[in-house]
């Protein structure tokens, strides 16, 4: 038996300026319960759009957005973000909280008790590696790498069962972003979310995610598990988008065999 | 006493406790009255651009109003809203001094809060306010927890502002009756007493730096985020306040409120009618520096109880007349309109003239042959004419001109102090003096005539608000200064306030004082003789 659908896009658009911008062309897609979605594609092509059609940062022109089978225009937008983590492109932490109060900031919202909030926050300290003398700290005194663990814990703090990224590693060195996305993919396993991450990094993508959308131009023009999409033809830009990473893997092997050579 | 608290500095330092509490008072109230009204326009106006436009442009217009002239103008709009009130509610509030300088002070505070507060909420990364939405909040928690803490820096630099405007305009409240520091000012300006005038100055310009660095100190702790820092700031502003307020908190309630206009004379006569009221017995404070019309307008709606006018600028100002009529008359007849309209009680005349009076140099009357007004219509036109801020707007005014045909090739208006030093240096060549003026004959001026009368006669008289007019306790305490002061005796005190005298308006006080009672005594003496002739048979 297949997994109940958790998020469901049911061919909605979203247009802007009275049309004359089309961010969202008829989209219907599907996030299964548990599973991690990674959305690809250039700049502009509609990804964040799609992601905040789920928790009502924006709402479509046409067609319906469901969250656990129910439409999200019946549920309170207020409640649906609160039970919704989000992790935002640049991390947007508020920089006059502390650590802690940046975790805490939706349980507090939703009136949990001191005790509970500072148990939490030192349990969600330990999830992302981050050690707990950094509760007091404020934003501008963390690395980046850092800022982006407490963004990661404060979406998953009021213990959400979906979480949505908008380009969460992506402002990260290397070393980073390697180590924080698999530090995020074993919270997903660990704590049974539904993922929606949205990135332009193809490897990122195939690493991470169960299951790959690639958008282009307002419309999804191809969904697959990254081994589908590796394999197969697509059209031009989804193979030509796919084989980016394969490319670069082959080429480090063909490195790291001639530098191995006597 | 001695030293350095004996003389002027030591008078300044006696009124500070006073002065200062009534200014802080005053400030404080207005910037939080401004406070409360422009951080919430601001937040309601931050999202709307046409409300926040016209918010903005009524504001920086408020500002474009001189501080003097936006005090002067609360005070008709409370009158009249004081008399909507009484009619309507049965109940009526002074429209003089506290009120009037709150609102307007609070008014001219608005500014540089609406506009940093707006800055500072717009100056907010879009980032930031779209994660406060999408971790869950409502606009109204976003505002408070988000936005308004990341503005706060901004919107602390404007209040640290309006703080400094505040304390600095609040000096000119004391035209309209309130107290401040401006009253060393105002009072060192009429008298020319510079000490009071710096010590005034600098007092205000201390409170404003002391204020402004709290504040400041305040700002920078909100910012790096040290609670101390604002706690500190908070605890120095605090210990302010309570310094400032308590001494006042203290005294007793004044009975008696004296009121006086913006000359030397008046400053003088209203501190030896509280040194009556003291004597009697009585509580008394004075309401100093206060306009013509102000003034009589307080005393008809009760918010000072007694002052000195003359009965020619009643009969002009008041009674609209623009006839002359012999002294007595003149007298009487303001006397009953005082008491049918309003029922303001002449206690009466307290024996001298302060009449307007055209008076040149000797030296320049002589050379241009002129002894009378009349003498002056011929080379009017080729003199200039200096009178303090109201004579040219006055009645009287109107009457010599129409009466005379007098034109002058130049208006001039001064501080009255300013007139006599500028008529013996020349640079004007008549001026609208008073007669009672010890400076007169100080700088060797001629008085003109009037032949044909159009200058109305100046008893002083002594003025009480109608809820005063049966006060016995009051009256007698008064009754010895009627009739007691000739016109010598007042340019005498009047030379000693002013200038070269050195003496404070309350010390020329006392010294008239004492002079009336030297009199008192020799006419009892002469009386005593008089009545029995043994007194000075020498005894056996």
């Amino acid at each position: 038996m297949t997994p109940a659908a958790t998020i469901a896009f049911k061919d909605v658009s979203k247009v802007y300026d009275d049309g004359r911008v089309r961010a969202l062309d008829g989209v219907s897609l599907s996030v299964r319960e548990r599973e991690f979605l990674a959305i690809v594609g250039p700049s502009g092509s509609g990804k964040t759009t799609l992601l905040q059609l789920i928790n009502r940062l924006a709402e479509p022109s046409a067609g319906t957005a469901e969250v656990e089978g129910v439409d999200v225009r019946a549920v309170p937008p207020i409640a649906l973000r609160r039970r919704i983590g989000y992790v935002f492109q640049g991390v947007g932490l508020f920089p006059h909280m502390t650590v802690a109060e940046n975790i805490a900031v939706t349980p507090r919202l939703i009136g949990w008790d001191r005790a509970r909030m500072d148990a939490r926050v030192d349990e969600l300290l330990d999830l992302v590696r981050l050690d707990r003398g950094q509760r007091a700290r404020y934003p501008h005194q963390l690395s980046g790498g850092e800022r982006q663990r407490v963004g990661v814990a404060r979406a998953i703090a009021a213990q959400p069962k979906i979480v949505l990224m908008d380009e969460p590693f992506g402002a990260l060195d290397p070393i980073n972003r390697d180590a924080i996305g698999g530090d995020y993919r074993r919270l997903h396993e660990q704590l049974g979310l539904t993922t929606v991450m949205i990135t332009h990094d193809m490897l990122e993508a195939v690493l991470l995610a169960d299951r790959i959308g690639v958008m282009r131009a307002g419309r999804l023009i191809a969904e697959g598990t990254p081994r589908e999409l590796m394999t197969g033809t697509h059209g031009d830009y989804v193979d030509e988008l796919m084989a980016t990473p394969r490319r670069q893997a082959e080429r480090l092997n063909a490195l790291m065999a001639r530098e191995a050579a006597p | 006493m001695s030293g350095i608290l004996a003389g002027p500095v030591g008078d300044a330092l006696r009124l500070l406790p006073d002065y200062l509490g009534s200014h802080v008072l005053v400030s404080v109230t207005a910037l939080a009255l401004g406070l409360a009204v422009s951080l919430p326009l601001a937040i309601a106006s931050a999202h709307r651009p046409a409300l926040r436009g016209v918010l903005l442009a009524v504001a920086s217009l408020v500002q474009t109003v001189p501080g003097l002239a936006l005090l002067a103008l609360f005070y008709p709009l409370l009158l009249g809203i004081a008399a909507l009130t009484e009619r309507w509610l049965a109940f009526r509030f002074s429209a003089l001094g506290f009120l009037p300088s709150v609102l307007a002070l609070a008014l001219y505070s608005m500014l540089p809060v609406l506009r940093n507060t707006v800055t500072g909420l717009l100056g907010i990364d879009p980032a930031i306010k779209q994660a406060a939405v999408g971790v869950g909040m409502t606009p109204r928690q976003s505002l408070m927890m988000v936005e308004l803490p990341l503005a706060v820096p901004v919107i602390m630099a404007g209040i640290r502002t309006s703080a400094v405007w505040v304390i600095g305009t609040a000096t000119l409240s004391t035209p309209i009756g309130q107290a401040s520091l401006g009253n060393y000012i105002f009072t060192g300006l009429q008298t020319q007493n510079w000490v009071f005038v710096l010590f005034g100055c600098a007092a205000a310009a201390a409170l404003a730096l002391a204020v402004d660095q709290l504040l400041a100190l305040m700002e920078t702790g909100v910012r790096l985020r040290r609670h101390a820092r604002v706690a500190l700031g908070g605890l120095g502003l605090a210990l302010i306040l309570a310094g400032a307020l308590a001494p006042n908190l203290a005294r007793p309630h004044a009975t008696y409120v004296v009121g006086a206009k913006t000359f030397t004379e008046q400053y003088i006569l209203a501190a030896l009618i509280e040194q009556r009221l003291n004597a009697a017995g009585l509580s008394a404070t004075r309401r100093e520096g206060l306009g013509s019309n102000v003034i009589f307008a307080a005393l008809a709606a009760g918010d000072i109880d007694v002052y000195v006018d003359y009965s020619g600028t009643l009969w002009a100002n008041q009674l609209r007349r623009d006839d002359a009529r012999p002294r007595a008359e003149v007298l009487a007849e303001v006397k009953s309109w005082l008491a049918a309209h309003g029922g303001i009680a002449m206690l009466g005349p307290l024996g001298f003239e302060n009449a307007y009076a055209l008076a040149m140099t000797r030296a320049r009357a002589q050379a241009l042959g002129i002894r009378s007004i009349a003498d002056l219509a011929s080379h009017a036109p080729t003199l200039s004419i200096a009178g303090d801020y109201e004579f040219f707007a006055r009645p009287e005014w109107a009457a010599i001109r129409r009466v005379y045909g007098l034109s002058f090739r130049q208006e001039r208006q001064m501080q009255p102090e300013f007139m006599y030093p500028a008529i013996a240096a020349g640079e004007v060549d008549v001026i609208a003096a008073y007669t009672s003026d010890g400076r007169i004959a100080q700088h060797d001026l001629v008085v003109l005539d009037d032949p044909r009368q159009a200058i109305p006669p100046y008893d002083a008289v002594l003025l009480a608000a109608p809820k005063r007019a049966d006060d016995r306790a009051l009256s007698e305490a008064l009754a010895p200064l009627i009739g007691a002061i000739d016109v010598t005796l007042m340019r005498e005190a009047n030379l000693r306030a002013t200038g070269g005298g050195n003496a404070s308006p309350a010390e020329a006080a006392r010294w008239l004082w004492d002079e009336i009672e030297k009199r008192k005594k020799k006419q009892v003496g002469w009386v005593e003789r008089q009545r029995n002739p043994s007194f000075w048979v020498p005894r056996p």
